[in-house]
């Protein structure tokens, strides 16, 4: 036998080296901070393995990992987008006002096409106008808060419901497994679908060296329009998990998903600076930001210091990952 | 062509650049925004009207300068966190005092240190732990948001001490406020800061070119930390005015500059990228929003619409003057 159809241990030991220098390592972080909250959690919430306690933390984490693979794909593309919250906030409002006058399915679609329009002006700011990516979807996010406020005045009196039908199933499970936790896998798939298409090549390499993609007959202008399309879709889905988790929308809420979504990604190992990166990594340092809430919640700390030791754990997860990256030689 | 045309010509050719520096930008645009104001709402362009701009545009003048300071600084330098320190400030310096005028500056010095403190650690992780500065800064806004909710018991006591608040809002020569000199006299320090001495120039030379910067012997991390120690400085003052005016502390009092102060930095001609610009265009910024939110008020539109508003102006503003280089260059 040849050599090259036997590898020895020493062979395989040097290529799961490379496989993880390649890139992997940031993603291999996310996966040992992920065990180490699910130990935790194991360890210190007593009723964490209860159906109803993985139902409501997949259930929670929906819309905050459908909003995190979204800006995961505007960063990919070295934008970032911080209206992104406030694009779900819009699109849930929108949806939840047409359900009554239009049904659930025309709803979704409105909500959807309302999502991808927001996300299409930011791209155009940011790739025709061109503007910073920072300021333009900062002052675009003060746009779709203002409409959301419009569409559905806070205080209003019998605010528009989501049907039982979506609120129920959103808490139910088939197969025993709770159908958020489906949802999270669709949303995984639809990233590994994604990844393979040109689109997805194209914005890897405007991440990583945008005049060098021009030159090459990207078309980069377009790509980038693209990316925040498609991350204003996915806020759009996260809106329909928002309105499915809670009943009814809320012109507030959904702000502090852009923030989140970004420690999310950052912590799953995508390079804010862009071309680096995936949605894999992004949900499960998504997951992480949960099972640290879980985690948080069940050790019960004083109210008083609850919010200071959240916010020590998610800077030292972020250090973690800042850690692991700095060993690749730089950002 | 004699030298009578040339000369014509590159004086044609610097009046054009003079329009586009930044700083005669936002200027124009501040002169287009009260006579704006004017036709709507008379009496907005009064002398009055301006000063009233300035007394507001104060604490976000301040509280931005630490920001152009990180962000000058270049490596994606941001910080997220100045609004919440400035919260935090205030928290302190109300909580402090107990709203006596003797013990203003014993709250004074605390404030600066805590928030230096914050500074540091934000510093810190940027530099040492090489968290990216969006991120780490905003990690920070949870840990301050904690830190303020232990310190305070999520319900601030105390107010602002007299002196403070005669400081900040007392009246002087032609109505003008407290608040307009002390920002003056901060403006001026900080230009000189970046423009007159060694810290200044460092900070230029690494928004620059970094790696150029550190072959030349500055230390890279040090100074990086104190770029994030400057910033909460900056905005730990920024916080103290705004308690003067307000009179009492709250736990989210100045959270509302966090991103507008990157607004005001931006409009003023710093680029995002580091290395261009400076802190007087940051400060004609700050009275270009205050102007447009002023603006805002007096055109008396409901809350939603103000908003949408809000945000198209702001776009409107940013693609004067906050547009990056164009690809085929």
């Amino acid at each position: 036998m040849s050599p090259e159809q036997t590898p020895s241990t020493l062979q395989l030991v040097r290529d799961a080296r490379s496989w993880l220098l390649r890139g992997r390592l940031p993603v291999a972080t996310a996966v040992a901070l992920l065990m180490v909250t699910l130990v935790a959690n194991l360890l210190i919430a007593e009723n964490f393995l209860t159906a109803f306690n993985i139902r409501s933390i997949f259930a929670n984490v929906i819309p905050l990992a459908a909003v995190a693979v979204g800006q995961t794909v505007i960063v990919l593309g070295r934008g970032i987008d911080l209206s992104i919250g406030t694009i779900a906030t819009l699109s849930s409002v929108v949806t939840v006002s047409l359900v009554e006058p239009l049904g659930l399915l025309p709803a979704m679609l409105v909500g959807l096409g309302s999502g991808a329009a927001c996300g299409l002006v930011n791209g155009l700011l940011v790739a025709v106008v061109r503007l910073q990516p920072i300021v333009a979807t900062f002052a675009t996010s003060f746009v779709w808060s203002g409409l959301a406020l419009y569409v559905l005045p806070p205080g209003t009196a019998a605010a528009p419901r989501m049907p039982d039908v979506v609120v129920q199933g959103y808490r139910n499970s088939i197969l025993g497994v709770p159908n958020a936790a489906w949802l999270l896998l669709l949303i995984a798939l639809s990233w590994l679908v994604l990844k393979r298409t040109a689109l997805l090549r194209h914005v890897y390499a405007v991440g990583g060296d945008e005049q060098a993609s021009y030159a090459t007959g990207v078309r980069v202008v377009r790509v980038q329009i693209m990316t925040y399309v498609v991350g204003g879709t996915y806020a759009a889905f996260a809106s329909f998990a928002m309105l499915a988790n809670s009943g009814s929308a809320d012109a507030l809420a959904g702000g502090n998903l852009t923030l989140v979504s970004i420690a999310a990604l950052v912590i799953g190992g995508t390079r804010l600076s862009g071309g680096a990166g995936g949605a894999g990594g992004t949900i499960i340092g998504g997951m992480v930001l949960q099972l640290l809430t879980s985690l948080l919640v069940a050790l019960r700390p004083p109210t008083d210091i609850r919010q200071l030791i959240d916010g020590l754990l998610v800077i030292f997860a972020l250090a973690l990952a800042g850690l692991w990256s700095s060993r690749r030689g730089g950002r | 062509m004699n030298t009578a045309q040339l000369r014509e010509r590159m004086q044609a050719v610097e009046a054009r650049d003079l329009l586009r520096h930044p700083v005669v930008l936002s200027l124009l645009v501040l002169v287009a925004l009260f006579a704006a104001g004017n036709v709507a709402a008379p009496g907005f362009a009064s002398f009055g009207s301006l000063t009233n701009v300035l007394r507001i545009a104060a604490f976000l003048g301040v509280i931005a300068a630490g920001q152009t300071i990180v962000i000058l600084g270049g490596g994606e330098g941001i910080d997220l966190s100045v609004g919440k320190i400035a919260t935090f400030s205030t928290v302190i310096v109300a909580q402090v005092s107990q709203g006596q005028d003797e013990r203003l500056l014993l709250a004074i010095v605390t404030a600066f240190a805590y928030c230096g403190l914050i500074g540091l650690g934000n510093g810190i992780g940027v530099a040492y732990l090489r968290i990216p500065p969006l991120v780490m800064t905003l990690g920070m806004v949870g840990v301050v948001t904690g830190i303020i909710r232990v310190y305070s018991g999520g319900q601030p006591e105390g107010r602002a001490p007299a002196m403070l608040s005669a400081l900040v809002n007392g009246t002087t020569v032609g109505g003008i406020r407290g608040s307009v000199w002390i920002w003056l006299v901060v403006a001026v320090f900080t230009i000189w800061l970046l423009r007159g001495t060694t810290f200044g120039r460092r900070v230029y030379a690494l928004g620059a070119n970094r790696r150029a910067a550190e072959l030349s012997g500055i230390n890279l991390q040090r100074n990086l930390v104190l770029l994030y120690v400057a910033s909460s400085l900056y905005a730990a003052l920024g916080g103290m005015l705004l308690l003067g005016f307000a009179g009492a502390a709250s736990i989210n009092l100045a959270d509302q500059y966090q991103l507008i102060s990157i607004a005001a930095v931006v409009i003023g001609g710093t680029t995002l990228a580091g290395g261009v610009g400076g802190y007087l265009g940051t400060a004609v910024g700050a009275v270009v929003l205050q102007t447009m939110r002023n603006l805002l008020i007096v055109l008396d539109i409901p809350a939603a619409g103000r908003q949408v508003v809000n945000g198209i102006i702001l776009i409107v503003l940013l693609s004067l003057y906050g547009r990056q280089r164009r690809l085929r260059q």
